[in-house]
């Protein structure tokens, strides 16, 4: 079947097996390797992306549900240069590998969204579906937070 | 694969009866690992996703409806779930994690018919009833006739669950979920508690209980209820029922947890009553 949907800000067509997942559609036909697949059963979130601006697991979605909607990768939240969770995640020593980072990435922006003075309980909740097996999650709790501080003291981007 | 999209429940249902092997899909969270796991992959997926009828709230005559294709985190997220049916509410939060909740839906979980789904025992407690819907029409019974088995339910070819139907309970009661997983997120229940009690006047008038993962189904426990009723809630009261329970629970041993292990926590589970309201 041929879908379309809108990937990082960009139009695309292409034509898929309905039954493709997501995550290999994205990563294989669409060249866009932010998305990561870690356990491809839903457990570690290094495959999440926004789906019209709500986080989803790619490696539990299928190609066909894109269609019509609007994706955000790790790579489309720093379209404009990275976005204050990503610089926050880099200064504060929240990735080390990195395998987890975009997943991280883009379920925390979305959250900072909706709590932009979160709790550390809230941010280590709000994450809980996103898998890390380097840092020890410390330091990107405390990015996250810092992150939250970015945005709010406006020194993150201008919208 | 073929994956079709319906925008209407008729749409849906006529394409469930065009194609009597299609395969139901609301957020594919149980479906989709499970095609990859036994590598199956349906001929045809009827996708609910966009069928806007399905999803959502209605509060009315003293029920709450909610669409069978409502996601977890409205599910968490809505108002009336919270303050009327906080048994419910405390399910879903400690379900799965948040990405999962924005993809997995209250139907597929009832669907699902696992006895460690995590909704099933609120709603036996409940008395929750499944709205099911077939071009021939609609019809409920109580979800406890709607699961006849592990993973099965008593849905006919071509019908659908449309919706699940919960009685707001009258006056003042205590509602208390419990999970025991092995760590907080994303764990698969080891043992859970739902647990309704009335209490009017330090007496305890109604006592609706149901477990999770101590057995094929979710299981309640009439004994247990009928020695609660009628007496105060006290920690005596509730050590005498959750020696009922132990001996009426039958749980299986599993990588997850022993059946002594569960057996042991099922009755346990029900102290924490004492905990929350007071008692001694
Ligand atoms: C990482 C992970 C963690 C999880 N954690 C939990 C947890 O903590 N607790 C828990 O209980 N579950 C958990 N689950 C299981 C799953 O997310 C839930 O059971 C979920 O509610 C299923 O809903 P769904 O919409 O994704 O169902 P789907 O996967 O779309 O469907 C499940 C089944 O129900 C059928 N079905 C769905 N909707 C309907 C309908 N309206 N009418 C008829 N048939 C229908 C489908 O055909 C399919 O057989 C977890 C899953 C994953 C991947
Ligand atoms: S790869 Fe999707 S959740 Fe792990
Ligand atoms: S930094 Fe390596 S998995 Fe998170």
């Amino acid at each position: 079947m041929i879908i379309s949907f809108v990937l990082d800000g960009e139009a695309r067509t292409l034509e898929v097996d309905g039954g493709a997942r997501a995550v290999d559609i994205l990563r294989e036909s669409c060249g866009v390797t932010a998305p990561k697949e870690g356990c491809g059963t839903g457990e570690c979130g290094a495959c999440t992306v926004l789906v019209d601006g709500v986080p989803r697991l790619s490696c539990l979605m299928l190609a066909a549900q894109l269609d019509g909607r609007a994706v955000i990768t790790a790579q489309g939240l720093a379209s404009d240069g990275p976005h204050p969770v990503q610089e926050a995640l880099a200064d504060l020593g929240g990735v080390q590998c990195g395998y987890c980072t975009p997943g991280i990435a883009v379920t925390a922006a979305e959250f900072l969204e909706r709590h932009p003075d979160p709790t550390r309980e809230e941010i280590r909740e709000a994450l809980s579906g996103n898998l890390c097996r380097c840092t020890g999650y410390h330091k990107i709790v405390d990015a996250v937070e810092d992150a939250a501080k970015r945005l709010g003291s406006g020194c993150g981007r201008d919208e | 694969m073929n994956v079709l999209f319906p925008a209407t429940v008729e749409a849906a249902l006529e394409a469930l009866c065009a194609e009597p092997d299609a395969h139901v899909m609301a957020g594919g969270t149980d479906l989709l690992v499970r095609c990859r796991a036994e590598q199956n992959r349906p001929e045809t997926l009827v996708c609910l996703e966009k069928v806007a009828d399905l999803a959502g709230f209605e509060i009315s005559d003293g029920r709450i409806r909610i669409g069978a294709a409502t996601s977890m985190t409205a599910v968490l997220e809505n108002a009336a779930v919270r303050e009327r049916l906080p048994l419910l509410h405390g399910a879903a939060k400690v379900f799965a994690s948040p990405l999962v909740r924005n993809m997995a839906t209250l139907g597929g979980n009832v669907c699902t018919a696992s006895p460690a789904a995590d909704m099933l025992p609120p709603l036996y407690a409940l008395g929750a009833e499944v709205e099911l819907r077939s071009l021939s029409g609609v019809r409920t019974m109580p979800v406890n006739d709607f699961i006849v088995g592990p993973g099965q339910m008593a849905l006919a070819p071509g019908e659908l669950l449309s919706a699940i139907i919960i009685p707001i309970p009258e006056g003042r009661t205590i509602q208390y979920f419990e999970k025991v997983g092995r760590r907080k997120a994303l764990a698969i229940s080891v043992v859970s508690l739902a647990a309704l009690l009335r209490v009017e006047d330090g007496v305890i008038a109604e006592a609706r209980l149901a477990w999770g993962s101590v057995g094929p189904m979710v299981i309640r426990c009439p004994e247990a209820e009928a020695l609660l009723k009628g007496r105060s809630l006290t920690l005596g009261a509730l050590r005498e029922a959750g020696e009922k329970v132990r001996d009426t629970v039958s749980p299986i041993s599993d990588v997850r947890a022993s059946a002594e292990y569960r057996r042991q926590v099922a009755a346990n589970l029900l102290l924490r009553l004492a905990q929350i309201s007071g008692a001694h």
